[in-house]
């Protein structure tokens, strides 16, 4: 059991995407039973909750990757001479409007926001945070847009519907009163 | 000579009428429409005072909110209820904007790749042979990273001597012959030692005027990092 950990383990460290199951049991079903495998996986991100491991590994985009621990985040960003990657507030929002909407138009998206989100489509094209996924078949035929594993990379996010939803949110009570509360 | 400098803004209609509901305390189920019609209204003549480019987005929202308003001036048969509340036009869009700008926030705290939390960086070892993964710089990264250059250097570090200001040609000059010898730079590169605050200016509008002319390409290993200036060739082919 032990051996089967540290084999999930050095397969999460090489790998240069997050790691899925479905691949890990492709690579060593043969050799371990896929419940011991199951098992020791759990094991193994249990092994990683622990404090004093600087790394942690996170379900991500439908796979797994070994991450360090935010609080080291200062330290980090001193050794790779980077600043923290910025999205503007508009990209934000549109970003977050086709993560919700998703597939949506650049129509749908600027009916939303009330203004044109032409260059900022293509900044998050670019940023390959969101993809074309196809056409929608009105007329004109305008092109729908989706997110990418890049975005649930960028958020931490093990899948689409991990997103809190528009329920959830109440922006109302969050958003409008935020001024007088605070 | 006028000098007429035009401002963009990057908000748009909805947000100016978020800006004003939330300012006079507003409830967005009872919008009072002749309020803030006439602020929004106000705030359009301000802008255009201003200089500000108005996109056409804003004058159709002027247009609706016009148009709500002389609806709920026109008698309403006594048989409609809330339903047909002719601001529903105005409330319905709006909580959907800000619902949508709530989960934008609620995604921005969520821990953030590169800036909260980092993975092993398998970009920079592909780098060395095939360039691809690359990030095309726009112009608000290189403003970012000449701003960061400014600020990195410290006021001791500038040589308070008046120095002969380089004319920008020659800088693109100086920029286009060093990317022929090394196939890239960095943009620290571009001012190794000591330079001045006008010299980081006049480098920067030289890449500038270089993007512009497409003499090279500017591109990032990941966002916020190194700023890398290449020849004007997708960096795949240069080998």
């Amino acid at each position: 059991m032990n051996e089967i950990k540290s084999l999930l383990e050095a397969l999460i460290f090489v790998s240069p995407t997050p790691i899925g199951l479905k691949k890990i049991l492709e690579v060593v079903e043969d050799s371990f039973p896929k419940k011991d495998i199951e098992s020791a996986l759990s094991q193994l991100l249990k092994d990683y909750e622990t404090p004093e491991r600087g790394l942690y590994i996170q379900e991500v985009a439908e796979g797994f990757q070994f991450r360090t621990k935010p609080r080291f985040s200062e330290w980090i960003k001193r050794l790779k001479k980077i600043s923290p990657a910025r999205l503007s507030k508009a990209a934000l929002e549109t970003l977050a409007i086709i993560a919700y909407k998703q597939p949506a138009t650049r129509g749908e998206v600027e009916r939303l926001r009330g203004v044109e989100v032409d260059g900022i489509v293509r900044a998050l094209l670019e940023k390959n945070l969101i993809r074309i996924v196809g056409r929608k078949e009105i007329p004109g035929r305008p092109i729908l847009y989706g997110t990418t594993q890049r975005f649930l990379e960028l958020f931490e996010l093990k899948n689409l519907s991990s997103l809190p939803s528009l329920e959830e949110i109440k922006a109302l009570s969050t958003d409008l009163s935020e001024d007088e509360t605070e | 000579m006028e000098y007429n400098v035009k401002l963009d803004i990057f908000e748009g209609p909805m947000d100016l009428l978020v800006h004003l509901i939330r300012k006079n305390e507003m409830d967005i189920y009872d919008i009072p429409i002749a309020v803030i019609t006439a602020q929004y209204l106000e705030y359009l003549d301000l802008m255009k005072e201003l200089n500000i480019n108005i996109a056409g987005n804003f004058l159709v929202m002027a247009a609706t909110l016009i148009h709500i308003k002389s609806r709920m001036l026109l008698p309403r048969p006594p048989e409609e209820e809330e339903e047909d509340d002719p601001r529903l036009e105005l409330t319905r869009p709006l909580i959907e904007y800000l619902q949508l700008k709530e989960a934008a926030e609620q995604l921005k705290l969520r821990p953030l790749l590169y800036r909260d939390v980092f993975t092993r960086d398998f970009l920079a070892k592909e780098m060395e042979g095939k360039e691809e993964g690359l990030i095309r710089v726009g112009l608000f990264e290189l403003i970012d990273a000449v701003r960061k250059m400014l600020l990195e250097k410290k006021e001791e570090d500038f040589i308070p001597l008046p120095s002969p200001l380089i004319p920008i040609e020659n800088k693109m000059d100086e920029i286009l012959d060093r990317i022929k010898q090394l196939g890239r730079i960095l943009l620290e590169d571009l001012l190794p030692g000591h330079f001045t605050r006008a010299e980081i200016i006049v480098a920067f509008l030289a890449l500038l005027e270089l993007v512009r002319l497409q003499k090279i390409v500017v591109y990032q290993e990941i966002e916020g990092g190194n700023i890398l200036i290449y020849d004007f060739l997708p960096p795949a082919t240069i080998s």
